[in-house]
């Protein structure tokens, strides 16, 4: 036993300058973490080698340019469209049916989320019948949708709904059940109602995870969009990417895929920004 | 005899997992006086945590009676203060709106509040952290944050679950001199949940032992070192002895009765 402890104890002189020369290295490793710059500067090294690929594959002529024209045809082609008024209006069209059918989804979703999350009768209630429709597929609604409603925006805010509300209620529940059972005890010792605890504890409690749940959805809720415009619109940027096939636009196509990753990675940042100042405090570490 | 402060009368208590039913706690009694700090001790499991959080009226017996300065204890109230062994601070609320919290559900007015938390946190010494959320706080600092909010409504008993067992010597033993401060100067009652006996002895007036499978009280023992103790006392002959006591009824005790 002593002798173990023995040669137990210098093996820590040993470890630590390993550790230290790693360190010096400043290589990445299992938790450590690199600087914002050095993040940025990654990143952006990556989109810019792999816009370097693609202008080497469109000027040496690797791919013929109907199938993947070169970076400057799509640039060119997106300041047209921007310039004609096509893009403002595409977008516009967009933007309208993704705001309201995601307003719509979340609006429901998160007290009926909170509600399951809270009361196991209203889990037994709902929880199986969502995970049941959950797993139907979105896709097999579009046919059905424009049965329904037409091909107007009403078909769009029923496809992003379906799309988003049944994932979106799940995931708000587990927010909702990851809240730590002695909170729910320290409002019940303080002697709050059930309806107090679950407005001033659980609810608080979980909203950050549920704004990253809204997070999420929302760039599923992109998907659902374009694919219900690709399918039957008469604008939008999923109809212009479904008339430029038909032209052969493949300078158009590419461009308003590039703009809907644009778009979804600056909803994206904005809503971790957002996150970063409305939940201040947990950054600085849980308790 | 008066009426003692926490009267518990042959508890029961029993967890069903699956068809295996298991029985927690056996026939707990247990008298607190006015002002009696107690402390529960007794090996991993032995049901400390269920008997103080059916205390704390967070969960319910299957049979026994509680009950405070004679009125039967059924729900969780306000004349229990519950510190549990994982702060629960909430991280959302600074320290200052923490106790806020508190003194809001117990009806106290806005001004008044503001007033009360502070005087509280300067109680622990954290007058300085008020406007820190619990992810700023060091553990220590947490710990007396959710001592100076359980303390702060006026309980007339305190219940801790090993409160202080995920701090370092120092600041534990610093937590332990604050406490007894804060119990002699506002007379409170304490049931203290604790497997440090070391700690029980300094800390209490009495030492109830339980022991395993079931859950049961299996010894009491009486802490007649003088007080204010100072930390020499933990060296003193009359410590050590009951120190050796203390665990060897904890380890006789902590061998199994009967398979339940
Ligand atoms: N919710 C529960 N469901 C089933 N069994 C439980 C539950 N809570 C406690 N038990 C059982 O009751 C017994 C007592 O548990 P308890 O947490 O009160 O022990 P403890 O004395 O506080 O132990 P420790 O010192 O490790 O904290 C254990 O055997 C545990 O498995
Ligand atoms: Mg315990």
């Amino acid at each position: 036993m002593t002798e173990v402890a023995a040669g137990e104890r210098p093996a820590p002189a040993r470890a630590t300058p390993v550790l230290e020369a790693r360190r010096r290295r400043g290589g990445s490793g299992i938790g450590r973490t690199i600087s914002r710059a050095s993040f940025v500067t990654v990143a952006s090294l990556v989109f810019a080698g792999l816009g370097l690929a693609w202008w080497a594959a469109t000027r040496f002529s690797l791919v013929q340019p109907i199938f993947l024209p070169s970076p400057a045809s799509v640039g060119s082609r997106l300041l047209f469209l921007a310039s004609d008024g096509t893009m403002a209006t595409d977008l516009g069209a967009s933007l309208y049916r993704i705001a309201i059918g995601f307003l719509i989804a979340s609006a429901l979703a998160i007290p009926i989320g909170v509600l399951i999350g809270t009361f196991t009768t209203w889990e037994a209630a709902i929880e199986p019948l969502v995970d049941f429709i959950r797993y139907m597929p979105v896709v097999a609604f579009v046919p059905l949708s424009i049965l329904w409603m037409g091909t107007g925006d009403g078909q769009k805010f029923l496809i992003i709904f379906i799309g988003t509300f049944f994932q979106q209620v799940l995931m708000v529940m587990d927010n909702v059940k990851r809240v730590p059972a002695d909170f729910i005890g320290l409002g019940r010792t303080l002697g709050l109602p059930d309806r107090k605890i679950l407005t001033r504890i659980v609810v608080p409690c979980a909203l950050p995870g549920i704004w990253d749940t809204l997070r999420i959805s929302l760039g599923w809720a992109w998907t659902w969009l374009v694919l219900a415009e690709l399918v039957a619109a008469t604008s939008g940027l999923g109809y212009r990417i479904t008339v430029s096939q038909r032209y052969f636009q493949t300078n158009t196509i590419i461009g308003y895929i590039l703009l809907l990753g644009g778009l979804g990675l600056v909803t994206d940042q904005a809503m971790k920004a957002a996150e970063a100042v409305l939940f201040r405090y947990a950054k600085r570490g849980r308790s | 005899m008066s009426e003692p402060k926490l009267r518990i009368r042959g508890l029961n208590k029993s967890f069903r997992a699956g068809k295996i039913r298991t029985q927690a706690l056996r026939d707990i009694t247990i008298d607190l006086g006015q002002n009696e700090f107690v402390s529960l001790v007794g090996s991993s499991g032995c049901g400390k945590s269920t008997l103080l959080s059916i205390v704390a009226g967070l969960q319910d017996p299957d049979s026994g009676d509680m009950a405070i300065d004679g009125s039967p204890i059924e729900a969780p109230g306000l004349d229990r203060g519950v510190v549990f062994q994982s702060y629960t601070l909430l991280p959302w609320l600074t320290a200052q709106r923490n106790i806020e919290f508190a003194l809001r559900a117990a009806g106290h007015a806005a001004p008044e509040r503001r007033r009360i938390a502070r005087d509280h946190l300067d109680l622990v010494q954290l007058g300085h952290c008020a406007n820190l959320y619990p992810g700023e706080l060091s553990g220590g600092m947490k710990q007396r944050v959710a001592i100076a909010r359980a303390l702060s409504y006026r309980p007339k008993m305190l219940l801790m679950d090993e409160p202080f067992g995920a701090l370092d010597a120092l600041t534990r033993q610093q937590m332990q001199e604050l406490l007894t401060e804060i119990w002699d100067k506002h007379r409170l009652t304490v049931l203290f949940v604790t497997h440090d006996v070391e700690e029980a002895i300094y800390l209490s007036d009495r030492i109830v032992v339980m022991g395993i499978g079931p859950g049961r009280v299996t010894a009491t023992f009486d802490v007649p070192i003088p007080r204010p103790r100072p930390v020499e006392v933990l060296e003193s002959g009359m410590f050590l002895d009951l120190q050796r006591k203390v665990l060897r009824a904890i380890r006789e005790s902590s061998k199994r009765l009967e398979p339940v």
